[in-house]
């Protein structure tokens, strides 16, 4: 029952999150310089006429509020318009370009965790002093180094000198492991360190003593006990980390050449094509708040304490 | 069969960074079936590193020696992790303070106790749930099955106690060690919790108990060891060591517990001994003559107090007095309403109803700016004076704080310090280097400064060792003395109430059930809750 009640409220706040997200995109899109027509028009012919007839197809003529309600009524109806550049419903350019994205972004949170947890299990307790050592210093260096250069280097050793993976594009599982690893790695070490933190703090709790008083296995101590108290930290910044992730995507997508939701932004922004700017920014905020709700849940379903209220 | 645990100059040393530090120095211990041996000290002493290095959980850095250390006849010195594995929780069980944090709070309370069952291969996966509602009941929680099913927040302080004890006997252990079980506690749940384990004795487990409590001790021991720095000074029957203690320090123990009988005597030695000295004879010292309390002259004057917390009244029509110079003891379990009616009454909370006149001007239901001008008559003193310090701040700041500006203030503040029986080094030290003793000091430092007419004790002794309880009681006898100061003194320990208070308050579910003079309350109860709560009081039986 109260669980029911924290998710209806989660998705209230999340649905208030979209709207603002949503109005200040347009709010920013509408002071930026440069002329809606203009954009419309764009290297094509250019007369009067034409210049008045996009007005009224467009809706132009009608008060920034009503065209700004407008967007809304359809945003909530899920229509995300048509780009102006390219003449075509944006939910189709976006929907095109959505799969190479969205497998990387979850390849890279996938591995991310993955490499955390084992990393950090692998080197909790005081008794491995070196191996904690050597990865503590290797997360430092990689959360401090921007991505795109770790993709670089990765790029420079891997492929050019080794031609292990194919340099740039999008063509099969080979293809996505050098991008991946640039956009996991960063993650990774990021949630190692916050993750072995809180192992090391729960192994010094009581409770962990009380369970080895029952004669239970260190790796049950570990896994059983500690784990369960270390993720709810790391849930909560996994959340934070995966939302911001499709930022990230964007650059590493430029470095590797691979299509995706990089290229379009980037085109869209460039030559001011409204709906398709919006789309993505309301898509990148929805998918902001989906996994920032789903980490709440997951924190709710792991500590019982926060259920109470 | 010999005994169930037979321990031979035991050493416990530490590796730290500045060198090896020696816990526990050559104690020798036996444990026989369905005896009950007492470890008792100060914080400090050993005692719980003992525990540990006996279920082998002293710590990594620990290095564990002795001259004999057989479990159940069997020599454990030269176990791996694996054999003592196997060792705890069916040979020996443990049962450790405060069981909220002692149990996962992520898991349900049938969950951590049938990690026993299936770590051991006790019962099968079927029969698990069915053996832990057994195992509940046998520790007498109502609705064992349901029980089962919750977590540990969910659970009262006693019940949790109970579940960590079933699941400390749950591998049927022929020993349970026991550290400070019923630390915590209400005096009602600390003598169930007493009665429980006295049960498990009968029914033939050993039991190794340690506590820093002597009257606790003294409830189910059958023998008594008395440990200090490491090592053990003294041991002996119960009785024998209550009645004719022979050595020095022990003498001090039992001479520095508050209750009746210590009224109007000194808890502790007027000139403070450092450790390691020998202890001179306890002279039997008078506290010092106080001003006389005048009954017609109200510092304090509380009216039909009450508060609501959402649907819960935790404060229900309270009305009190406290006379200049007098002291007030309010006492009552947890949740009983003391700490809010302390807020109440230092305005940090507002009240439902009722009114505060504090030197015969309203202090209820008024802005704080109205307050302002009288605040310094009126300070607090809490339980944890580490939590209320500024942690940036040295004890020179904080002592400080508290008085006027000048020219000479570092010297007041040395001078206040010198009075609290601390030293000028302390100036330029901070909170968290100082001992829990040490701390409480400053705190009462701090809160004499501005020469107040009323200060608000909320349980200021708890957290502290019986023997510096009995230095900060003393000092606060004096400063009382010698300043005429009224105390509105709150306590779930009754004999330290008994031991300094001139009038008592019962509190019950956030009502008074009754008021009157120490002597008389504590004497002849007359309401159900105070008699229970005396019945509950773990006494002492001493050469008197």
């Amino acid at each position: 029952m109260s669980l029911l009640r924290a998710v209806a409220r989660r998705v209230a706040a999340g649905l208030v999150v979209l709207w603002a997200a949503a109005t200040a995109a347009y709010l920013a899109l509408l002071a930026a310089p440069g002329n809606t027509v203009d954009s419309i028009v764009g290297d094509g012919a250019d007369t009067p006429q034409i210049r008045a007839q996009i007005v009224t197809e467009w809706g132009l003529d009608r008060p920034p509020v009503v065209q700004y309600l407008d967007y809304l009524w359809r945003l909530a109806g899920g229509d995300l318009g048509r780009s102006y550049l390219l003449q075509r419903p944006v939910a189709e350019v976006i929907g095109e370009q959505l799969a190479p994205t969205a497998t990387l972004a979850v390849a890279a949170a996938g591995l991310g965790v993955l490499l955390a947890v084992v990393v950090a299990v692998g080197t909790t307790g005081r008794r491995r002093r070196w191996p904690r050592r050597v990865s503590s210093a290797a997360e430092l260096l990689l959360v401090s180094t921007p991505p795109f250069l770790i993709g670089i280097v990765l790029l420079s050793v891997l492929s050019f000198r080794y031609g292990l993976f194919p340099v740039a594009g999008d063509q099969g599982p080979a293809a996505l492991v050098l991008p991946t690893l640039t956009l996991a790695l960063p993650i990774a070490g990021l949630l190692a360190q916050v993750l072995r933190d809180g192992l090391d703090r729960a192994l010094d709790e009581p409770f962990v003593l009380t369970a080895r008083a029952r004669g239970v296995r260190e790796r049950a101590v570990l896994l059983r006990h500690a784990l369960r108290h270390a993720l709810l930290p790391t849930v909560t910044l996994a959340g934070w980390l995966f939302g911001v992730l499709l930022g990230g995507a964007v650059v590493v997508e430029q470095v590797f050449g691979r299509p995706g939701l990089g290229q379009v932004t980037l085109s869209a922004v460039t030559s001011k094509d409204m709906p398709v700017v919006l789309a993505v920014v309301t898509l990148s905020a929805a998918v902001y708040v989906l996994v920032n709700t789903a980490a709440d849940l997951t924190c709710l379903l792991v500590d019982p304490r926060l259920r109470r209220s | 069969m010999g005994p169930l645990l037979a321990v031979e100059d035991l050493h416990v040393t530490f590796d730290t960074p500045s060198g090896p530090v020696a816990a526990v120095r050559g104690i020798d211990l036996t444990v026989g079936v369905g005896e009950c041996v007492a470890i008792v000290g100060e914080s400090g002493s050993g005692k719980s590193v003992t525990a540990r290095a006996l279920v082998g959980l002293a710590g990594v850095d620990a290095r564990v020696r002795a001259g004999r250390l057989d479990l159940a006849g069997r020599d454990v010195r030269a176990y791996r992790p694996r054999d003592w594995r196997r060792v705890r929780g069916r040979l020996a069980g443990l049962v450790v303070q405060d069981a909220l944090v002692s149990l996962d709070p992520l898991r349900t309370v049938g969950a951590e106790i049938g990690e026993v069952l299936a770590a051991h291969d006790i019962v099968g996966r079927r029969e698990r749930a069915g053996r832990v509602t057994h195992l509940l009941d046998q520790v007498h929680v109502p609705e064992p099955a349901r029980r089962a099913r919750q977590y540990p927040h969910q659970l009262s302080g006693g019940l949790r106690q109970r579940a960590l004890i079933a699941s400390a006997i749950a591998g049927e252990p022929v020993l349970l060690v026991a550290d400070e079980p019923t630390t915590a506690l209400d005096v009602t749940v600390q003598a169930q919790v007493l009665r429980l384990l006295a049960e498990r004795r009968a029914a033939g487990v050993g039991l190794l108990l340690i506590s820093h409590d002597l009257a606790v001790v003294a409830q189910v021991a059958d023998r008594v060891l008395v440990m200090r720095d490491g090592r053990i000074v003294e041991e002996g029957p119960t009785g024998r060591l209550l009645q004719a203690p022979q050595h020095p320090y022990t003498r001090q123990l039992l001479a520095a517990v508050p209750s009746a009988s210590s009224r109007g005597r000194r808890l502790s030695e007027p000139a403070r001994v450092r450790d390691g000295c020998a202890v001179p004879a306890l002279a039997r010292t008078p506290l010092p003559a106080r001003p006389a309390v005048r009954p017609d002259d109200t510092v304090l004057d509380a009216v039909g107090l009450t508060r609501r917390y959402g649907p819960h009244t935790v404060v229900r029509d309270v009305s009190f007095s406290v006379a200049r110079g007098e002291t007030l003891g309010l006492v009552g379990e947890s949740g009983s309403g003391k700490s809010t009616v302390a807020r109440l009454v230092a305005g940090l909370l507002a009240a439902d109803a009722g009114t505060v006149t504090f030197e015969s001007t309203r202090w209820s239901g008024v802005p704080e700016r109205a307050r302002r001008p009288l605040r310094r008559r009126l300070q607090l003193i809490s339980q944890d004076p580490l939590g209320s310090f500024d942690p940036r701040y040295t004890v020179g700041r904080l002592v400080a704080e508290n008085l006027d500006p000048g020219p000479d203030r570092t010297e007041r503040v040395v001078a206040l310090l010198r009075r609290v029986g601390l030293g000028p080094d302390l100036l330029d030290r901070h909170p968290r280097s100082l001992s829990g003793g040490q701390r409480q000091r400053v705190a009462i430092a701090r809160a004499v400064a501005p020469r107040p007419s009323l200060i608000i004790c909320d349980e200021p002794v708890s957290a502290l060792d019986v023997r510096v309880q009995a230095q900060v009681l003393d000092l606060l006898a004096d400063l009382r003395a010698a300043d005429g100061t009224a105390l509105l003194f709150i306590s779930h320990d009754l004999g330290v109430v008994h031991h300094l208070a001139d009038r008592v308050l019962v509190l019950h579910d956030g009502a008074v059930v009754e008021q009157g003079p120490v002597g008389d309350v504590f004497s002849y109860p007359r309401h159900d809750h105070t008699r229970s709560l005396l019945d509950a009081l773990p006494t002492l039986v001493t050469a008197g």
